[in-house]
């Protein structure tokens, strides 16, 4: 019995230790930030039901589409993405399944007040106005009433929210900004298989280009986001993609209102472009454990049978 | 008599074999050595007329981070002589020209405008815009990297009689 | 020529050759081990296996991995964890198994300090165990630079950095080491060259010479108690196995041995599989990127204690006091003056010794991950004074001791 009192010393300083410089230590250096769930309640509530039809006519007399494509609807600006960034500072999103995966509360404030929505008013200002224009309405009494019909359309025209995939939901949120080279995403989209090397070059020239632009207009080059799921967890992920100031205040990355279910898919691309084998790992070691019950008890039968004749 | 002879001759070989493993040792210390492509990049220049008063320009010299800050009228005004010391002045213009690296342990303090100093995010060391520490741990001053003027231009790598009088003076790191 | 006759068995013609009935005769059948032990006798073998582990799994990591700085983190992350088919279970069996060869070291060095096993003939067992406990280090440390991440690159260039020696500042032997003036393509080659050709090598030599000298002086039981192997060996022999204080290392020790390893296996594929991340840290997932450091750099939990020893010092101070943590382990055989060989619990102001430097490198440990601010840079302050101070008066109170 008193080895496993020495047994019980010894694991007792080593999950000591395990806790002191995991857990505890962790705690203390990166502060907590609580999820609101994607609530966005700084944002005013949704007080008028939007009508599709009547937000049809307002998207194309509030002139939206002068930036924004919508490709499902066959409505393209007529500018590449590298130069719609040369002019705005970064690509105005495709609209067409906006209305699946953004929230509705945040379309809304977003069409109102753009750098209001996004958090970013500490770099917009008189002098340095945000690339996108309020909605300062398209002639109607109502501009809340007019904002929701443009929801209420945006939402009409997208696929249903259970079909915007893992991968729909990272390109349409993220992928403007952000590379991820294990998946080949580029800020220009998935990088082609070139036949001829002055193709891909080309290409690559125009990426850098974009690239440039990007960084002018946020600081800095956004990282490419292949190896977040494993630099950083979950719960980190999810609490920044509802609001980064949470996480990096002062950041020029804007909130960018997707909806928890938006924000779940999100991480499940993470996942699938920097952690695949995560499903494998939990298989395999399922396995592992069920050989190991053996080949413990054979190690135990064959010290039983060993020391039979020494004690 | 043959036996003291072979005793000689064995320990005599034994010398012959340490000078040959003195100079291999010598050759293996030159192979650890710094390439001379990678001491040539050593250089970097820098344009000091297109600075921006009061904004932190990084720039990159042996892959180490060269803060360039030209300094407003007031900074300047404000300034001991200990600071001013560690100036590079061309013209009128005063400007910090940094390793921007923690003399503590190594990392990039950030430059923040609206207090005119840097604060290191590692450890909480704090440097005034001259570079000089002024709060703990940092041991000394963020050093000044050997620099040549050249007009407006700066050539890190070189020794000019600038950096030479600051060098003399002790003030360099 | 010698004169050989025709074997009659396989057996007999390796022996003729190789001498392999002498060699398992003095390496196991008759090779004593007293019988009075406990599982954490079974530590070296469980080292070993782990060695074991871990060159198997460096071997098919070395089959892809890049060591270009533009190529390494990808062949890494992309590569062997992504394409390599089970390419990412070795990783996370390599890196899992370097952090936790480390706690073994730890709880295998201070079973030897608990129980007096570095004296009496035995010192050069205590010496050439610290020795690999240094080779070891080496080796973690330049397989940490291999990824190429955030905190590979810091940490190579935190620690070459020690190597000006403080107000000395030898830039030039700094430089030398990476081959370049920042940790760059001669840095990553030269430590993936030390990872897997030299250092390997030697801690291979140096484990032969661990075992080598354990052979003479016979392994030390958990009651100091002194053993007439000879006499012992003879009772053994004669059949009277239940009243021999000894045991055969095989099968009589290695079976007990493989149970627990068997039992540490278990453990280690846990954390294998499902809790990784205090070997594989997340800051190392964000590639190197020389300008712009991690918001909190530290070095993998085994290195924290002499990391804290250095920190909360003056620079010069610092370096001297993190330079005598890393020798005087070495000394313990020369600086515990007591002429016991029993364990600590019987040995009077040796018993708090040994208690209070296990607790103090705790707390080292821990405060060196901490951020070295308010309470937690006083703490280590204290911690680090105290351990100098216990090794200050080691010779005094083991002195004091009376022979039993």
């Amino acid at each position: 019995m008193k080895e496993f009192l020495i047994l019980a010393v010894v694991v007792f300083f080593s999950l000591l230790t395990y806790w002191l410089v995991e857990p505890f230590a962790h705690s203390q250096m990166h502060a907590h930030v609580e999820s609101e769930h994607f609530a966005y309640a700084d944002l005013p509530a949704l007080e008028k039901t939007g009508d599709a039809t009547r937000g049809a006519d307002t998207f194309m007399a509030g002139g939206c589409i002068g930036c924004h494509n919508v490709k499902a609807l066959g409505m393209e600006t007529g500018m590449s993405a590298k130069d719609s960034a040369a002019a705005y500072g970064v690509n105005p999103p495709d609209l067409s399944n906006a209305g699946a995966i953004y929230d509705a509360k945040f379309l809304a404030a977003l069409i109102k007040n753009p750098a209001h929505a996004t958090v970013v008013e500490h770099k917009f200002n008189d002098m340095r106005p945000h690339p996108m224009p309020g909605f300062y309405g398209a002639g109607g009494d109502d501009i809340d009433q007019e904002i929701a019909d443009i929801v209420a359309y945006l939402q009409s025209i997208a696929v249903k929210p259970e079909e915007v995939t893992p991968k729909m939901a990272f390109e349409d949120a993220c992928g403007r900004c952000h590379a991820m080279r294990y998946t080949k995403w580029t800020q220009l989209g998935e990088m082609p298989n070139f036949k001829h090397k002055k193709d891909e070059l080309r290409f690559q020239a125009d990426v850098l280009d974009y690239q440039d632009s990007i960084k002018a207009y946020l600081g800095k080059l956004p990282p490419d986001l292949s190896m977040y799921i494993r630099s950083r967890n979950e719960h980190f992920l999810s609490t920044f993609i509802e609001n980064p100031q949470s996480q990096l205040h002062g950041t020029a990355m804007p909130r960018v209102g997707v909806t928890a279910e938006g924000a779940e898919k999100v991480i499940k691309y993470l996942e699938f472009a920097g952690d695949p084998k995560a499903e494998m790992r939990n298989e395999v070691g399922k396995n592992v454990m069920i050989f190991m019950i053996f080949f413990v008890l054979f190690a135990y039968l064959w010290k039983r049978q060993v020391w039979k004749d020494l004690h | 008599m043959n036996q003291t002879r072979r005793g000689f001759m064995g320990k005599a070989f034994g010398a012959v074999a340490g000078v040959g493993a003195v100079g291999a040792l010598y050759a293996m210390k030159r192979s650890w050595d710094p390439l001379p492509s990678v001491k040539a990049a050593g250089f970097t220049t820098i344009d000091l007329s297109s600075c921006t008063a009061n904004k932190l320009i990084v720039e990159k010299w042996r892959g180490k981070p060269i803060f360039v800050l030209r300094k407003t009228a007031e900074m300047v005004a404000a300034q001991n002589e200990a600071q001013t010391a560690r100036d590079i002045v061309i013209g009128d213009d005063h400007y910090l020209v940094a390793i921007g690296l923690c003399t503590h342990l190594g990392c990039i303090p950030a430059y923040r405008e609206d207090k005119t100093d840097f604060k290191c995010a590692c450890h909480g060391g704090e440097f005034d815009s001259s570079g000089i520490e002024t709060l703990a741990p940092p041991p000394s001053p963020l050093v000044i990297p050997p620099f040549k003027i050249n007009g407006a231009t700066l050539v890190l790598g070189e020794e000019g009689p600038e950096y030479s009088k600051m060098k003399e003076a002790g003030i360099v790191a | 020529m010698a004169h050989f006759e025709k074997a009659n068995s396989l057996n007999e013609w390796m022996d003729q050759r190789l001498g392999v009935n002498t060699l398992q005769r003095v390496l196991a059948k008759e090779y004593w081990i007293p019988k009075d032990i406990n599982f954490l006798w079974a530590m070296g073998m469980v080292l070993a296996i782990t060695f074991g582990i871990l060159l198997i799994s460096g071997i098919f990591l070395l089959m892809y991995y890049q060591p270009n700085v533009d190529l390494a983190f990808d062949s890494v992350n992309y590569t062997i964890m992504q394409e390599v088919g089970f390419g990412w279970m070795w990783r996370h069996v390599h890196a899992v198994a370097a952090s936790v060869v480390f706690l073994i070291i730890y709880i295998h060095m201070f079973t030897g300090i608990y129980y007096g096993s570095y004296k009496k003939g035995r010192e050069l067992i205590w010496i050439s165990g610290m020795l690999l406990f240094v080779a070891f280090s080496a080796e973690a440390f330049s397989g940490y630079m291999l990824p190429w991440g955030q905190m590979s690159y810091w940490a190579g260039m935190v620690i070459t950095n020690l190597f000006s020696a403080g107000s000395l500042e030898l830039n030039g032997v700094v430089e030398w080491i990476r081959g370049d003036y920042v940790p760059a393509q001669a840095f990553l080659d030269r430590f993936f060259m030390l990872h897997v050709l030299l250092i390997p090598v030697a801690i291979m030599a140096l484990i032969g010479l661990h075992f080598g000298a354990l052979r003479l002086p016979h392994v030390n039981n958990q009651n100091g108690e002194e053993i007439d192997f000879e006499v012992e060996a003879e009772k053994y022999k004669s059949g009277n196995k239940a009243a021999s204080k000894v045991i055969a290392f095989a099968n009589d020790f290695m079976s007990k041995d493989m149970f627990v390893v068997a039992i540490y296996l278990v453990f280690f594929f846990y954390l294998v599989f499902w809790n990784f991340d205090f070997a594989m840290d997340p800051v190392n997932f964000d590639p190197a990127n020389g300008l712009v450091t991690p918001a909190h750099i530290y070095p993998e939990w085994y290195f924290l204690w002499s990391y804290e020893i250095l920190r909360p010092f003056d620079k010069d101070i610092g370096l001297i006091a993190f330079a005598f943590a890393q020798v005087i382990f070495v000394l313990l055989p020369f600086l515990d003056r007591s002429p016991n060989t029993v364990p600590a619990n019987r040995r009077g102001l040796f018993k708090f010794w040994f208690w209070a430097m296990l607790l103090d490198m705790i707390v080292l440990t821990a405060m060196g991950k901490l951020p070295p601010q308010g309470i937690f840079s006083t703490i280590g302050y204290v911690a680090a004074l105290v351990f100098i101070g216990l090794w200050i008066i080691l010779p005094f109170i083991t002195k004091l001791e009376k022979k039993l």
